[in-house]
């Protein structure tokens, strides 16, 4: 496994040519591609992810080593059958209706991927019929909202109950973050969580799907 | 330059506890304090209380001009809150702020012409956010278009070019930079307006990031900003820059600024 740390470290830098080097290495040493995926791509995402929460990271230094990671991942795909890879979970990200700002949701769809969740990204705008129906659709295990008006809050909740007019809010786990939402309106709202950050919406899907 | 103070937020804790209790005291003080360091309005936002915004927002305007003969900039997204706080400003505020997205400009036209006010004209389209220098100018001039269209005079149109983050895309500095002097070149007359706190999101020293992309602001032709004046740091630096562009004749700003003890180097 000595082979993987400097594999880690690489993305943690995001250092492409570095990581990516690293990657093949591993192969070449006959490591298992969903082994150099968990316990050295995602291993070393789920680090920058906890220090980019303690502040330690900053956002640039967190999409590069994502960027990092990607490049990693295209050496790792021949190696995966397809739908071979093994995900933590389906996650449904969307900026809710009326709002346009995706700056950080796409922060968080990023560190989740990063993370190994199975993403599907609806955009911005999105209307609790299409959130309902994408759930229908996709069968996901968390819908996480974003919103960054105060205006567009209330979205949140009225997704929530059309989530519950169609029967399905028992089906998912709903993950809620931007900044002007708190954990108090999430609880109001009878969201599952709220997120502050890109960071910590990792651990928080993890926490709320009880994994580790 | 036109100032405008940005403290009486209810994003801002010791803000969003004295709407909470009442305390027009508190809230007339960081006024004053603004007033006192040279902002021209000051701003109100009571975004953060949701249901009760209306309510709390109509309050502050009260609040603040039955003490202060100043206007303020009223700031929400929300076109109804605008709508019922308007009526109890007195002289002309500044309405922040109207976007090209459809329902926005619909209810707030109405708002907007219904009384003489200057307002700040968001930078921001029908159903995306601008990226580029060319998006941002298109949405810009659409809506400079529209309202002197309806009547509103180029020189109370603050157009805002939207501030993004250089940390997740580092053209985001001069996206807003070119914009700001494209449109003050294809306007004259109009005014253009920011804040400074989003460009420095993600990164770490903000106040440093901020107090730079002021200076650039300004030497791209920015005419008014929505900032912190009792911050003496940004304060010395938004004087000097002035002076060194010649917007200060006899130095006489930055200097009275030294000698009333409103500017800092550190």
């Amino acid at each position: 496994m000595s082979d993987l740390k400097a594999l880690i470290e690489a993305v943690i830098k995001g250092d492409i040519n570095s990581a990516t080097a690293e990657t093949q290495k591993a192969l070449d040493s006959s490591n298992n591609a969903q082994d150099i995926l968990d316990k050295g791509l995602i291993a070393a995402m789920d680090e920058v992810g906890v220090k980019f929460s303690k502040g330690l990271l900053f956002v640039p230094q967190m999409l590069r080593s994502a960027r990092t990671m990607q490049e990693c991942m295209k050496v790792l795909e021949p190696f995966f059958q397809e739908g071979d890879v093994t995900s933590k979970g389906k996650v449904i990200i969307g900026t809710v209706k009326g709002d346009l700002h995706d700056i950080g949701k796409n922060l968080v769809a990023m560190m989740m991927e990063g993370a190994g969740f199975s993403m599907f990204d609806l955009g911005v705008d999105v209307s609790p019929e299409l959130f309902v129906q994408k759930v229908q659709e996709i069968e996901p295990d968390i819908v996480a909202m974003s919103a960054l008006l105060s205006t567009t809050m209330p979205s949140m909740r009225s997704t929530i109950e059309t989530l519950k007019q169609a029967g399905i809010r028992g089906k998912v786990k709903v993950m809620i973050g931007g900044a002007p939402v708190t954990d108090k309106y999430a609880r109001e709202i009878e969201a599952d969580c709220y997120a502050p950050d890109a960071g910590s919406a990792v651990t928080k899907a993890k926490e709320i799907l009880g994994i580790s | 330059m036109i100032i405008v103070g940005e403290k009486i937020n209810t994003s801002r804790k010791s803000i969003a506890e004295a709407v909470e209790k009442g305390d027009a005291s508190y809230i007339v003080k960081v006024a004053s304090e603004q007033a006192e360091a040279g902002a021209h309005y000051i701003d109100v936002n009571a975004g953060t209380f949701l249901e009760q915004e209306t309510e709390s927002l109509c309050w502050l305007v009260e609040t603040v001009q039955n003490e202060l003969d100043l206007p303020l900039c009223l700031d929400s997204p929300n076109p109804n809150a605008l709508s019922e706080a308007i009526k109890y400003h007195k002289g002309e505020p500044m309405i922040n702020s109207i976007s090209l997205e459809t329902e926005r400009f619909r209810t707030l036209l109405p708002v907007i012409t219904s009384q003489p006010c200057h307002v700040v004209a968001l930078c921001m389209a029908e159903t995306s956010m601008p990226t580029t220098v060319e998006d941002r100018v298109r949405v810009g001039a659409e809506l400079i278009n529209r309202l002197t269209d309806a009547g509103i005079p180029l020189k109370k149109i603050y157009v805002d070019p939207l501030v993004q983050p250089v940390s997740v895309d580092t053209q985001m500095g001069i996206a807003t930079l070119g914009a700001i002097a494209k449109i003050m070149n294809d306007f004259p007359g109009v005014n253009t307006i920011c804040g400074l706190s989003n460009i420095s999101f993600g990164l770490p020293r903000r106040h440093l990031i901020n107090r730079s992309f002021l200076s650039l602001c300004l030497s791209y032709g920015l005419s008014a900003v929505i900032l912190d004046p009792t911050d003496k740091q940004l304060m010395a630096t938004l004087l000097a820059v002035e002076m060194l562009l010649n917007h200060d004749e006899y130095c006489q700003n930055f200097i009275t600024a030294y000698q009333t003890g409103r500017i800092s180097d550190r």
